[in-house]
């Protein structure tokens, strides 16, 4: 187990160096003198060169990355001269907020679409099946956006219940003071995930049933619902929980598409901003942030999987 | 058999593949189990419809794309526009037929980049194995990690994006996919028999890759294939709808779904609902024939 753990960690720890050389290297796609890109247009030689200094840029290509490396180490993600502020500050201010969004829809989705995805399964090609899948279907095919701006026609416009967009507060609690607006983000995010990790559970669980060990089960007489209960839905979350992590992307595009439409202020909505400003440190630095935090989703996802399933332990050993 | 007294290949031998040489009428079983499955059917019909729809349509149907034509501006359908017309003047039917093209193009060339590329990939990481496995799998988590529209924001804040920049970066991107897929498939096709025939044979590693673990492979790869067009549609769409995709005049869904929202609120309901069924029935339709393929495959693994 411990070596299973610590070649997983290795594998991230690679993945993590990798993903900073790919951010470094976007760095370099910016056309033109780096430092006149971000310092502005306006600055002065002595800014530049100051700006060179920091960043290493007088030397060579693979002691520029290190010392990359080294100001992502210290914490440091940058400084955006556009907004006059660290990308650190940027960060810390908008993160909470997106950990609020996509941490409860991930929440909301997980406790809705694995309950549904067992009941397809059980009663697979009958009607709930049918339904389910097609409903599935139809928003996993539906962009994050036009989902959105469905739910505000609907729920804002015609029957005008909602807020059609996220409350503007500064601090988390006062965001939460206004939780009407948030309830149409967060269902739209819920949903779109909800499509996806229910046909996740659905496959997952139509696998089990056809195992060979459930026939046993039946064979010994147990009763359906503690064939379903004991032995289907516990393995059928097993690989649930790698699927999920390497959804992760795709959750955080959503969740990006979501502020979009709400104009819910979070990391997302400050990644689009960035880019139409140009403000390529702000870009940099949540790339990179995004970059790790899948990565770490992943290896809790994959830690998981070989915590509940005891094969993967001794298999890849 | 006789092995000892046969001095050519061994053709009387069925290698454990099976089917790999009585291709025809297991094309013929996949085809036939895909055609009963009536959601797949569907959704090949509906491909069929928006591709002629698409690249046939303005044939018929001649509207004019470029040049705005702000008296004509924010029409309800009916009379000379079937559809209304958009905030710009602009028939809102043709301009559907127009932007599906490039939907539909990017989406299939992008498709099919991606699986060559990650075909290949796959197969040499999982057929070379080790270090060499190792790095190229390591390569395709960093590029992984990262969503691909982030990236692509990104990219496009430093160059403009043409068509052929679109569908280069949105493969590149994609490739990773079908990629691990494959070096699933080849690592645990490597081992059977058949390969290793080929080996002992004095045929090279190339040989092997190329004429028996690809072509058993090929049912995945095509339904992932299938998938991925969806994939590339609704991506292109996004970008698009955020104002990174092909620059204007150039018609496209997503663009007029970005245009349309402002005016959806106050009731211009065209500028926004025929561009996004079309989206979400292009898509749903791909996702039905990648569907229908996989069931039919399994069909087709189990009669094994």
């Amino acid at each position: 187990m411990t070596g299973f753990i610590l070649r997983r960690l290795a594998q991230a720890v690679i993945v993590v160096i990798g993903v900073t050389i790919f951010t470094f290297l976007l760095q370099h796609l910016i056309p033109g003198n780096i430092a006149r890109a971000i310092v502005g247009p306006r600055a002065t030689p002595a800014q530049i060169a100051g700006f060179n200094k920091e960043w290493g840029l007088n030397q060579a290509l693979p002691l520029q990355y290190f010392s990359f490396v080294d100001h992502l180490v210290h914490g440091n993600l940058g400084y955006s001269y556009k907004q006059n502020r660290s990308v650190d500050s940027i960060v810390a201010q908008y993160l909470p907020r997106d950990v609020l969004l996509v941490g409860s829809s991930l929440i909301l989705a997980l406790v809705v679409a694995l309950p549904l995805g067992m009941l397809q399964a059980v009663k697979r090609n009958r009607m709930p099946d049918y339904v389910g899948t097609g409903v599935s279907f139809l928003l996993y095919s539906m962009p994050t956006y036009l989902l959105g701006l469905l739910l505000i026609a609907g729920f804002s416009i015609q029957f005008r219940i909602f807020p059609p967009s996220a409350p503007q507060a500064a601090t988390i609690t006062g965001i939460l003071a206004h939780p009407s607006g948030l309830v149409l983000p967060i269902a739209t995010l819920t949903l779109v995930s909800c499509a996806l990790f229910s046909r996740y559970m659905r496959s997952s669980a139509i696998d089990s049933f056809t195992q060979d060990y459930i026939r046993t089960a039946r064979a010994k007489g147990l009763f359906e619902r503690t064939i379903r209960n004991r032995h289907v839905l516990r393995n059928s979350l097993i690989p649930i929980a790698t699927l999920v992590g390497l959804s992760l992307p795709s959750v955080l595009t959503a969740a990006l598409m979501v502020e979009y439409v709400f104009n819910f202020q979070g990391l997302g909505l400050a990644y689009y901003n960035a880019a139409l400003t140009t403000d390529y440190p702000v870009e940099l630095g949540i790339t990179v942030l995004i970059g790790v935090a899948t990565v770490a989703g992943n290896l809790i996802a994959d830690l998981a999987y070989a915590v509940l399933d005891p094969r993967v332990r001794y298999r890849s050993s | 058999m006789s092995l000892a007294t046969e001095t050519g290949p061994v053709a009387d031998v069925v290698p454990e593949g099976g089917d790999v040489h009585d291709s025809g009428s297991v094309a013929r079983l996949v085809m036939r189990t895909f055609l009963e499955n009536r959601l797949a059917l569907i959704g090949l019909v509906i491909v069929v419809l928006v591709t002629l729809f698409c690249f046939i349509g303005p044939l018929f149907y001649k509207t004019n794309q470029i040049d705005s034509n702000l008296l004509a501006a924010s029409l309800r359908p009916g009379g000379a526009h079937p559809l209304g017309t958009d905030d710009n003047g602009y028939d809102i039917l043709g301009r559907l037929m127009a932007g599906g093209q490039s939907s539909i193009e990017v989406g299939i060339s992008v498709a099919l980049i991606a699986t060559s590329v990650g075909v290949l990939w796959g197969a040499i990481a999982g057929f070379v194995g080790g270090a060499v496995d190792a790095v190229m799998m390591r390569v395709v988590d960093v590029v992984l990690a990262i969503p691909v529209v982030f990236l692509f924001i990104f990219l496009a804040s430093v160059i403009q994006p043409t068509l052929l920049l679109l569908i280069l970066v949105l493969a590149l991107l994609s490739w990773l996919g079908p990629a691990r897929l494959v070096r699933g498939e080849t690592l645990s096709l490597r081992t059977r028999e058949y390969v290793q025939a080929t080996r002992v044979m004095g045929g090279g590693s190339w040989r092997a890759v190329l004429r028996h673990i690809v072509p058993n492979t090929i049912g995945t790869i095509i339904v992932n294939a299938t998938f991925q067009v969806a994939d590339a549609i609704l991506v292109l769409a996004t970008l698009q709808f955020l104002g990174f995709g092909l620059p204007p005049p150039t018609a496209t869904w997503g663009g007029m779904l970005a245009n349309g929202t402002e005016y959806l609120f106050d009731g211009y309901w065209w500028m926004v609902y025929p561009a996004g069924i079309l989206i979400v029935l292009t898509v749903l339709a791909f996702n039905f024939i990648g569907d229908g393929l996989r069931d039919s495959l399994e069909v087709r693994l189990q009669r094994r």
